[in-house]
């Protein structure tokens, strides 16, 4: 039996075979899949922001900001028994939806969550095997940890299997 | 964590409340006159909305849904969002220029987007001003811009502003429909978030305390 667990905006869920992680309607937002394909498991973000310190209230959704979340993700992952150097990383999303011709700091905020992304998983030294960021389309997402394929929607494309 | 939403009361809800009431009817005037067609307006909804549940409100997360986005600034800052299902975007920009027109493809048909935009910024523009009016705050629309995606995507543009503070949005919903509505009738919603440091601004505006 297939199980989807569904991973909202701004949150951060686990999964195992038969299990698989989607996650739906990533604008600016950048969805971040951090797995073991040995293990066969994996975990999935779906961030909003691309770092902690703009938060502005104190006690803040840490699923909600990359490097919080990428942290949580890792921490994860451990407890699972995935060591940092067994892991893998996908991500999609970062795009700019609507496309203003006086381009405001927030408007741009796709690219900047994409990059943050990338750079804390760098830091890391965490392999990305996969991205598709940027643009201007909306993706919704899929990841089965039993083969570690991500599946990518959009209204243009259809589905892509990566 | 809703430390700024947390002192709204029932009065308050109403003034937003109001405030939708105010921009939507302008708005709902303006597109009557522009498709000369009768529109008609519900009554607002003003909801605290958690992040999750905030694309429910504009008919599902992978609707397809054509926007027009602007950016409110001055004294209240803001997003709003003028919002209605892709088919329907088609026939309102098909019908302004005379051909038909489908706004999911990519790249936009430049002619179609165009058409689409300007009504978007006709209503987005007397919502805005009404608002303005209303509240005697000095309140600019950036240029709007179009796009036409998945509903929870085109949303989630609009929330950045808000995700700094909680994982909610003050939404004032407005539906307009053509009256008689059949199937086939147009239908959309405008969408007002403001900042949430922009509440304070509007309740001052208007002689109400955040406090009370």
């Amino acid at each position: 039996m297939n199980n989807i667990i569904k991973v909202g905006m701004a949150d951060l869920q686990c999964a195992v075979p038969p299990s698989t992680l989607r996650t739906s309607g990533l604008g600016s937002c950048v969805g971040i899949i951090i797995y073991d394909a040995l293990k066969k498991t994996a975990v999935m973000a779906h961030i909003m922001l691309p770092d902690s310190a703009m938060a502005k209230d104190r006690s803040f959704n840490r699923s909600k900001y990359a490097d919080t979340a990428v942290e949580d993700m890792i921490s994860c992952m451990k407890k699972k028994g995935s060591p940092l150097y067994s892991l893998k990383a996908k991500m999609a999303g970062g795009a700019q939806m609507f496309q203003f011709s006086s381009s405001s700091e927030s408007m741009r905020i796709g690219p900047r969550n994409a990059d943050a992304v990338r750079q804390l998983l760098r830091q890391h030294r965490i392999e990305i095997v996969f991205e598709d960021t940027g643009g201007s389309s909306g993706r919704t997402i899929e990841f089965d940890p039993s083969t570690s394929v991500l599946e990518i929607r959009t209204v243009n494309k259809g589905v892509v299997q990566v | 964590m809703m430390n700024q939403f947390s002192r709204l009361n029932d009065m308050h809800m109403d003034v937003l409340k109001e405030i939708g009431n105010i921009g939507a009817a302008h708005a709902a005037t303006a597109l009557s006159t522009l498709l000369q067609k009768t529109i008609h307006m519900h009554v607002p909804s003003v909801e605290l909305v958690p992040f999750e549940q905030i694309a429910d409100t504009a008919g599902g997360e992978e609707t397809l849904s054509a926007a027009v986005l602007l950016r409110i600034e001055g004294e209240a800052p803001g997003n709003m969002f003028f919002m209605i299902p892709a088919e329907e975007a088609n026939e309102l920009a098909g019908s302004m220029i005379g051909r038909s027109v489908d706004l999911t493809v990519e790249p936009m048909d430049p002619m179609g987007a165009s058409a689409f935009n300007e009504v978007g910024n006709i209503l987005a523009g007397s919502y805005l001003s009404s608002l303005a009016d209303f509240t005697r705050l000095d309140l600019q629309p950036s240029p709007p811009a179009a796009a036409c995606d998945m509903t929870m995507a085109l949303l989630s543009s609009g929330l950045i502003e808000s995700s700094q503070y909680g994982d909610y949005a003050i939404v004032i919903n407005t539906k307009i429909e053509e009256s008689g509505g059949t199937a086939a009738s147009v239908h959309g919603y405008f969408f007002l978030l403001p900042d949430p440091e922009s509440l304070d601004k509007i309740f001052q505006s208007l002689g109400v305390s955040l406090d009370e």
